[in-house]
């Protein structure tokens, strides 16, 4: 296997709480080592002025395959991860059919080798078709390379589904991820507050999602099952999580995406369907809410929440439209836009909560460090790099997208997967 | 009648009272004045659309406001077309967008859309080029309604200045509710609005609403009652629990009327529950304007379709 050399760059890795000027030297898929002399490699990439992270981590995504390969596939969604600097990523199992089997399971681990760009790990579904009813073989899926379980577009409503879902799955140590929405408050196309009002939109209350993270809570507290919520969206969400965190609940932890953390309901004032997504865009306060729960480390990691649809899905009236934004190949610099350049975070902080922390969470213990022998996933990132983002330059197969003609700072430069150049700028 | 609009005037579409400013509101409302004494002549027509095609395009059933739309439009000496879709496009093949743009393709120079889905008119407008009326669309806003109420108040009492005007019912889920708040406050009334909880959320106050749940607490502070029509299909999801309770808290019975100012004008936009949200003698009495506000609705849609094809005309110069 073929070695690469990363000169000049400054290394960033939070695993190893490293923050200085070294090269990086990749030998056979693995990190071989940190330092300065370190000899030949087959390829030597210049990486000054900028840093050298591990690969980055999505927890969240959407892929679509199988059953709706026009929107997105595993190959399209993999080269829209790599060309955002993301070397590993997980998809929500809400394809057609679901990933609540091993059978499916397996499909996702081989299809992600054979286009073999970015590491794609299954979620399997929670409940047999994600219909909230009976569990799934969580056991046989995990075995198999699921990496989390969730039924996401939906919350598991049933408590008593959910209790036992909780039960079961502690007994593999793998973490449930949960689409916090009570069904019975749902069915609205945007956040209930005053836009909605306004706009004489049916709302989603920011209550639909308080309840279900508070039930869980009651339900795991004595359990103890590794717990996840997703795309958390509004400040009591944030502050249910805070006081579990306090409780000592440590198997707790919590994702935001980017568009919560930049974006309110008033973006909605439109009907532009590219803001329509769920959990819906909140308030200002509940945005405010949410990059105090990053800063205070309430809120653990960083997921996309990726979700391709076709413009002719998108182009409906804004009730009839589907839910969801894409987010792979902006993501890094939204992400700096909100956190980093306001001070919120640190780069280190932020590439922590993209890589090490997120990799804990799916127990993926070869990546998200640069420690020796760690799996060579790397990302070069060039934080002073500004750019005007063009969806139509995007790999994603998808546009629904709402940052067009945004103007951004930071980007990869390269993507590393497995020691190999999956990805580079083109300058 | 002038040929041509002032520039106050230079909106294509109309598919809000929210954003439009007091001044030209109260345009529409003058220009609705000249064409009301259109409709007083033995021949009630003027050629100020002849040449101009106006399609209704109807996704939802509709009496008044679609004959209406429809006599507006002929009165001005436009062709018109009648266009209906029971079914909006989630449940058929064509998108709303295919289906306008097929409409358009056929040379016409406005839709006047109804729909049920809140922001269609807005979807329209971005992706057609002929000019949008919003007849109502969802919960959103049915602003030729408003305009034709504030037309009605403002020949009723001379003013809208320092009025105070309730509506009362289903506020969350009427566009009528939402186009006669924005246009009146714009205009300096006071805006009151009465129902229950489950349908009235507390953010109208945030639109510059007084907002009470307790209909007599009001009652005789009133100088228009504006009573919205009672929408049976939400007592199936639990609104309120019985139309008998619904109608004792807040239906305009003999007993509040009595409590009224003397003076108080009564309206509804229509098709009323004679004997649920209002008595029927009430509704047929001296101090109701409900033929009135049909009859003014007329004038309003002349208005409203003359001023859009004006500025249409205006700025593409090509017609």
């Amino acid at each position: 296997m073929a070695s690469i050399l990363i000169q000049n760059g400054t290394v960033l890795d939070p695993s190893q709480k490293l923050e200085r000027k070294a090269d990086v030297l990749l030998r056979d898929g693995k990190v071989a080592a940190i330092g300065t002399n370190l000899g030949q490699a087959d390829r030597v990439i210049d990486a000054s002025g900028c840093y050298v992270t591990p690969g980055l981590i999505d927890v969240h995504v959407h892929f679509r395959e199988p059953g709706d390969e026009e929107e997105e596939t595993i190959a399209s969604g993999s080269a829209s991860a790599v060309a955002g600097g993301f070397t590993t990523v997980c998809c929500m199992p809400n394809t057609k059919p679901p990933l609540d089997n091993e059978a499916q399971v397996e499909f996702v681990c081989r299809e992600s080798q054979r286009v073999g760009l970015a590491n794609v790990y299954p979620v399997g579904a929670i409940t047999k078709g994600r219909e909230g009813k009976e569990l799934a073989e969580i056991g046989s899926m995990h075995r198999r390379g699921a990496v989390a379980f969730s039924d996401d577009g939906v919350g598991v409503n049933d408590a008593a589904v959910m209790r036992k879902a909780l039960q079961y799955a502690k007994m593999f140590d793998t973490v449930l991820m949960q689409h916090c929405e009570e069904h019975s408050l749902s069915g609205g196309s945007m956040h209930a507050g005053l836009a909605s009002t306004t706009l004489g939109l049916a709302g989603i209350p920011a209550e639909a999602e308080q309840l279900m993270i508070a039930r869980d809570l009651l339900l795991n507290r004595t359990i103890g099952c590794r717990y996840h919520v997703q795309h958390i969206s509004t400040a009591w969400s944030v502050e249910l999580i805070r006081q579990a965190k306090r409780d000592g609940q440590k198997w707790v932890t919590a994702e935001v995406a980017p568009h919560h953390l930049l974006l309110t309901d008033e973006h909605c004032a439109t009907y532009d369907t590219n803001y329509k997504m769920n959990p819906p865009l909140r308030t200002g306060a509940d945005v405010k809410a949410c990059i105090e729960g990053v800063k205070d480390g309430t809120i653990d990691i960083l997921a996309t929440d990726h979700a391709p649809h076709l413009s002719e899905e998108k182009e409906l009236e804004f009730p009839f439209a589907p839910f969801g934004i894409i987010g792979l190949e902006p993501a890094l610099p939204l992400y700096v836009k909100a956190l980093v350049e306001p001070g919120h975070i640190s780069w280190m902080r932020l590439i922590e909560m993209m890589t090490s922390r997120a990799a804990a969470i799916v127990k993926l213990a070869d990546k998200g460090t640069l420690r020796d022998g760690a799996d060579a996933d790397v990302t070069i990132i060039d934080p002073n790099r500004e750019w005007t983002l063009d969806i139509e330059q995007f790999a994603s197969k998808s546009r629904n997208c709402p940052y067009q003609g945004w103007t951004l700072k930071g980007r990869a430069t390269h993507t590393i997967v497995g020691g190999d150049l999956k990805w580079q700028i083109s300058h | 009648m002038s040929t041509e609009a002032p520039a106050v005037w230079t909106r294509k579409h109309l598919l809000g009272l929210h954003e439009l400013s007091a001044d030209e509101i109260r345009f529409i409302l003058d220009t609705a004045d000249s064409f009301k004494e259109v409709s007083t002549r033995s021949v009630k027509k003027v050629p100020a659309l002849r040449g101009r095609v106006v399609v209704n395009a109807f996704w939802e059933d509709s009496t008044r406001t679609r004959t209406s739309f429809q006599l507006a439009a002929q009165r001005l000496s436009a062709d018109t077309i009648d266009f209906s879709e029971k079914t909006s496009s989630v449940s058929k093949g064509e998108t709303l967008i295919d289906t306008a743009r097929n409409i358009e393709a056929m040379g016409i120079d406005v839709i006047v859309i109804r729909h049920p889905a809140a922001g269609a008119a807005q979807l329209l407008s971005r992706t057609v080029n002929c000019s949008i009326v919003n007849a109502g669309d969802g919960a959103h806003e049915h602003p030729t309604q408003g305009l034709l109420d504030l037309y009605t108040i403002r020949e009723r009492f001379g003013r809208i200045e320092g009025l105070k005007v309730a509506i009362v019912g289903d506020i969350a889920n009427s566009r009528v509710a939402r186009s006669n708040l924005f246009a009146l406050t714009k205009l300096g009334a006071e805006v009151i609005l009465v129902g229950p909880p489950t349908l009235l959320p507390r953010s109208f106050e945030q639109l510059g609403a007084r907002v009470t749940h307790d209909f007599d607490s009001v009652i005789g502070e009133l100088d228009v009652v504006n009573m919205l029509r009672v929408q049976f299909e939400r007592i199936k999801t639990s609104q309120f629990p019985t139309v008998r309770e619904f109608t004792s808290m807040y239906g305009l019975t003999w007993d509040r009327f009595q409590r009224c100012k003397r003076d108080v004008f009564v309206m509804h936009p229509g098709p009323m529950n004679r004997g649920i949200e209002i008595q029927s003698d009430i509704a047929d009495g001296s101090q109701s304007g409900i033929l009135q506000q049909v009859t003014n609705g007329l004038a309003v849609r002349m208005a409203v379709l003359y001023l859009v094809t004006q500025a249409t005309s205006g700025s593409d110069g090509q017609r």
